[in-house]
């Protein structure tokens, strides 16, 4: 058994998902979902505890050996990455026992589940595997059932949020089976490890950088990197809340992690950033990200919709730390998506707990919730401030560390806008305190009292892993430090 | 107990003695009786550790390590035990004066008062007691946020507006120049420690040395030094016992604490003379303490008057650190607690006369001092110990600056420092004046309005509670001058270079 | 150039696919648009995987010597592709199903219009 346990990651969610839609009876299907969700999560544990011990766990699907066969490849990122998914699925599908915080209609119950169920598959599957065709499918996979989740949202326009997020990720998936192709046209394989080792010297051939431009433009449609963004905002608004908890804490990081593979393992950082100069097109990019994407936050009149766009500003960190290429740029990269998954994670599950009492999630409806729900309004608060980066919270860890590796390499500019960016945080956070803690209730708001325990419990296990990771960040910095000097070091970064 | 006990003691106590009073918030006897019983007991965790530092001991406590290589740290060292004592001192008299301010004036939302009161105070103390720049830090950003809640306590848009203005300044300058810093010095020197000596010697030279010292001290938006003082009077809006602790001795004592600190443990007292690196800072701590207090000069309102006043007075202690010389240094020390003692005692006076008798122009004020004896005499002799004449504390403080400016040769501070004490005659004395020699205005038109709330023991027309506190402060005055040598002694030790 | 014709014709469906999805108003032609994409991509894979001289790879009756097969690897993966294509018009044709439901329409600007027109009627509301 515990030599298939690499395999077994991805088939307990795949085989839950059908089952669920089998069973029909809710209560049973939940149980099912929790039982796939933990042990998955216990499975990830395992494998993160035997790559830390004894290096890079290799798995032969079938029996078939590599190159022809697939082959899962759990190395430090992946078991990180998988710890993290399985993490943040065992937490929120905690959350849905309040069901209607999850803003799911009864009938559609068990097919919520089947499509969760499907996407987690689909995204631990993308961390598991070292085959480059294997990421498509299952990159297919998680995001077929993600445009699913997201159609369930209680408004019609959660519908055309979904239809565009189905084009747009569509093509992005598209543009990505095209780099594999041009991958596999010039280097007869599909074997990640194997491809390491041909396209560096390929490299000076217009295919290759071809294929790693499509891959590029393609992750980062996933990644709803700036300015190809578009439809994350809206998808993540219209779901419903338990959903954008889910999507917001996953996917993009699964997509940062075929960024980081497609950069560092694949073709390497010494042609990436030492002859395409990628970093020159990543840093604005990234720095635009952080502008306009706080700059719309501050704007908005939805909550969701601002957590939404704080969201694309966090992209825009996670990239700037990788287009540093140094150790300490990808460890601020690395450390910030586990940090922002936590955050985000926290910040849309305490909006699903505010907004299953006040049945809304502008802001305006927000009024003086501070004194009615002060245990869903304190998470906010706390998640909030970590988004700014204050000292204690985990997202000073990672704004530690980017300004670090901007001035490490003397990019004081960058650096600056770094710290000008988490103020604007402020500005889109403090917005939300105020109308939840100054502006009175008034006699026609619905009577409204603190959600119980069941949807407190793994919001504030989120919330409260952004400070406790804040205080002491020994844990998540040294796996990332581990990660980034892995990645960097095997295929050569540049030097600080 | 161990001084390491009693540091954590320090800061514990007052962090629970914040929830106690949410737990209590029912009852405000017993609300109000923690809250002094706290103070007491965390100024004689303080008071405790004293001796100790006096000694030469330098105790102190790791507690967890926040990022690889660096821990949160306390360590105390004269400079921060003088702070801390300033503010658990002053904490227990602050509480006896709000005790009256709040219910002689039949505040809302009281609990959150003292709650929010005590964690300040809690993360002054971890300000003073901080081991290195990272603990500083993460205590300085909690002193902002918990204080938010009491600039903007009374919840109008006013208090909104100014909430909006205290948190943009203090969060904008921390987390853009300070935290820059922060992250500078630790690439240059691999290092966040207080050390005796300083760290960048040797490693940051020239003007990188100026820009590192420029993004400290406006990064420290607390200590007000322009433009980034706007904080200081928008906070005016808070009730007077938040403006008398937090914005005259802690909050705006953490920020000078902060600069004079790092001048002495980052810099280095020497290295920063040696380098001239801190001339720029000079010239802009002397256009704060000039500029200030001709703004000082033209306020009507008394709190804003005063809030200005703290401005100028701040300047004073930054340009200590800036002369970097043995004497400026021991008067900049010094003046964190004269100038917190005598300016407290201004502040308090503010407070009783609007609980009193509802007046804060002072225009309004003409002969107050007949009905007021006991608060105006207290205003006095506090304004006697800002202006710097003896026998009140500031005189000495001004003396060891004005020593440290002619040290370096630098007749051109001595004159600023002059001209300071000569503008401070001029926006404090007239209140003074006015109140005992000026003939009092009409009496109000409508004379309910200016009736004081029943079931307050009166004295001086104000509660008690809010008139023996200015009373209490201006003996301290006096009794600074008296002890002021024995604070010198005991700051001395911190200009000892580091061992070789 | 035009020995690569192949390429040519994936580059030109590539285009027409995106081009229908960008500039067609109606959520079906827009699903189509997707479909022509995802088969130029088809088309793509197809076409490297055949080898010059080459033959179906089947192994013939008479052993494999000397015999020349295209590559039978792209076609698989294509397979592949082709399911997940049709799962994803599946999926893009039941949304725009229920969007007709909820909207009565399909065309993007007149369900752009109606959202206004709700979002208008709930501020003034």
């Amino acid at each position: 058994m515990a030599e298939h346990l690499p395999v077994l990651q991805v088939i307990v969610p795949l085989l839950a998902a059908p089952l669920c839609l089998l069973v029909r009876v809710p209560r049973i299907a939940r149980v099912l979902v929790t039982v796939a969700a933990w042990t998955s999560l216990a499975i990830a544990v395992t494998l993160m505890a035997e790559v830390r011990t004894s290096g890079t766990i290799t798995y032969a699907l079938g029996g078939w050996a590599a190159p022809y066969g697939i082959e899962y490849r759990i190395d430090l990122l992946s078991a990180y990455l998988l710890v993290l998914v399985s993490v943040v699925a065992a937490v929120v599908l905690s959350f849905l026992p309040g069901r209607p915080a999850a803003q799911i209609s009864n009938h559609r119950e068990t097919h919520f589940y089947a499509a969760l169920l499907l996407s987690l598959a689909g995204m631990l599957g993308i961390a598991a595997t070292g085959d480059a065709f294997n990421i498509f499918v299952f990159l297919e996979i998680s995001s077929i059932s993600a445009y699913s989740l997201v159609a369930l949202g209680r408004r019609r326009q959660a519908l055309m949020a979904a239809f565009s997020y189905l084009i747009i990720g569509t093509i992005g998936a598209s543009f990505i089976l095209l780099g594999i192709g041009f991958m596999y046209h010039m280097t007869g394989t599909l074997n990640m490890d194997e491809l390491a080792v041909y396209l560096p010297q390929l490299t000076s051939t217009r295919t290759v950088r071809v294929a790693f431009a499509f891959l590029f433009v393609g992750v980062s449609i996933k990644l709803a990197l700036f300015p190809l963004h578009q439809w994350l905002p809206n998808a993540y608004s219209e779901a419903p809340a338990a959903v954008s908890a889910f999507l917001a804490a996953t996917s993009t990081k699964i997509s940062y992690y075929l960024l980081v593979r497609v950069v560092f393992t694949l073709f390497g950082a010494a042609f990436v950033f030492g002859s395409l100069h990628l970093d020159r097109l990543l840093v604005p990019l990234s720095i635009a990200a952080m502008f306009s994407g706080s700059i719309a936050a501050i704007y908005q009149t939805n909550v969701k919709r601002l957590l939404a766009y704080s969201s694309v500003a966090q992209v825009g960190y996670m990239t700037l730390g990788l287009s540093f290429a140094t150790v300490t740029g990808l460890t601020g990269g690395l450390v910030h998506l586990f940090n922002h998954a936590m955050m985000k994670g926290g910040l849309f599950l305490s909006v699903a707990c505010i907004g299953s009492r006040i049945g809304s999630a502008q802001l305006d409806d927000l009024r003086g919730l501070g004194r009615r729900m002060p245990f869903s309004m304190a998470s906010f608060v706390v998640g909030g401030l970590s988004l700014i980066g204050i000292p204690g919270t985990v997202g000073f860890i990672s704004k530690w560390y980017l300004v670090r590796a901007a001035l490490e390499q003397g990019r004081w500019l960058v650096a600056g806008l770094i710290v000008a960016s988490s103020l604007l945080a402020v500005a889109y956070v403090w917005r939300v305190l105020e109308v939840a803690y100054f502006a009175p209730r008034s006699a026609d708001d619905p009577v409204v009292s603190e959600v119980g325990w069941k949807l407190l419990l793994p919001t504030w296990v989120l919330i409260g892993a952004t400070v406790y990771f804040g205080l002491s960040a020994d844990l998540t910095v040294g796996l990332a430090q581990d990660v980034a000097r892995e990645l960097v070091g095997i295929t050569g970064g540049v030097t600080p | 107990m161990t001084p390491g006990i009693a540091i954590i003691l320090a800061l514990l106590l007052p962090a629970c003695g914040a929830l106690a009073v949410i737990l209590a918030r029912r009852h405000p006897n017993v609300r109000e009786t923690i809250t002094i019983f706290v103070t007491l007991g965390t100024f004689g965790a303080v008071l405790s550790l004293v001796a100790p530092v006096h000694a030469g001991l330098r105790p102190g406590a790791t507690l967890f390590e926040m990022l690889p290589g660096l821990p949160i740290r306390l360590e105390i060292e004269p400079l921060g035990m003088l702070y801390a004592l300033v503010a658990s001192g002053l904490w227990i008299v602050t509480s006896l004066y709000a005790i009256g301010y709040m219910r002689g004036h039949r505040e809302k939302h009281q609990t959150r008062f003292y709650a929010c009161f005590a964690l300040s105070i809690a993360a002054a103390l971890g300000i003073a007691f901080a081991g290195n720049l990272l603990t500083l830090f993460l205590f300085y950003e909690l002193l902002t946020l918990v204080t938010y809640p009491l600039v903007t306590h009374h919840g109008t848009e006013k208090a909104l507006a100014a909430g909006r203005v205290y948190l943009g300044v203090l969060m904008s300058t921390s987390i853009g120049f300070l935290f820059t810093a922060l992250v500078w010095t630790y690439l240059a020197t691999g290092s966040l420690d207080f050390r005796a000596g300083g760290i960048v010697a040797g490693k940051v030279e020239g003007w990188p040395l100026a820009m590192l010292l420029a993004l400290f001290a406006f990064g420290t938006g607390k200590a007000a030094l322009m433009p980034f003082h706007r904080w200081l009077p928008a906070a005016m809006v808070a009730p007077t016992p938040v403006s008398a602790l937090l914005h005259a001795v802690a909050v705006v004592k953490a920020g000078v604490f902060t600069v004079l600190k790092i001048v002495v443990y980052i810099f280095g007292v020497e290295n920063l003379r040696a380098s001239g690196a801190s001339l720029w800072l000079m010239y802009a701590a002397a256009f704060t303490l000039v500029a200030a207090s001709v703004v000082a000069l033209v306020k009507d309102n008394l709190k804003a008057r005063l809030a200005y006043s703290t401005i100028s007075q701040l300047a004073y202690i930054v340009l200590g650190a800036a002369i970097a010389t043995h004497a400026s240094i021991l008067g900049a020390g010094m003046h964190i607690a004269m100038h917190a003692m005598g300016k407290i005692t201004l502040f308090f006076c503010a407070g009783a006369i609007y609980v009193g008798v509802h007046k804060t122009e002072i225009s309004e004020l003409d002969g107050i001092g007949r009905t007021m004896p006991w608060t105006m005499v207290a205003f006095l002799l506090g304004s006697l110990s800002i202006i710097g004449l003896p026998p009140f504390g500031g005189a000495w403080s001004k003396w060891f600056l004005v020593l440290g400016a002619a040290d370096r040769h630098q007749a051109f501070f001595v004159a600023v420092l002059m001209l300071g004490s000569l503008l401070a005659i001029g926006y404090l004395m007239p209140v003074v004046v006015r109140a005992f020699f000026a003939q009092p205005a009409a009496p109000a038109a409508d004379p309910a309005a200016s009736r004081p709330a029943p079931g307050i023991r009166r004295f001086d027309q104000a509660p008690l509670l809010c008139v023996l506190p200015p009373c209490l402060t201006a003996a301290g005055c006096l009794a600074l001058f008296l002890f002021a040598d024995t604070i010198a002694d005991f700051l001395r030790p911190i200009l000892e270079a580091a061992m070789p | 150039m035009l020995g690569l014709w192949n390429y040519w014709v994936v580059i030109v469906l590539m285009m027409m696919g995106l081009y229908t999805v960008i500039s067609r108003n109606n959520l079906v032609k827009k699903v189509m648009g997707v479909a022509i994409f995802q088969v130029s991509i088809i088309m793509f894979y197809i076409t490297i995987a055949k080898v010059r001289g080459g033959t179906a790879p089947i192994i013939p009756a008479g052993g494999s010597e000397g015999v020349t097969y295209t590559n039978p690897l792209p076609h698989v993966l294509m397979l592949t592709a082709i399911v997940v294509g049709v799962a994803t018009s599946a999926v893009a044709l039941t949304l725009a199903i229920r969007i007709k439901e909820a909207y009565g329409t399909v065309e993007e600007d007149q369900i752009v219009r109606l959202d206004h027109a709700e979002a208008e009627s709930r501020q003034h509301g």
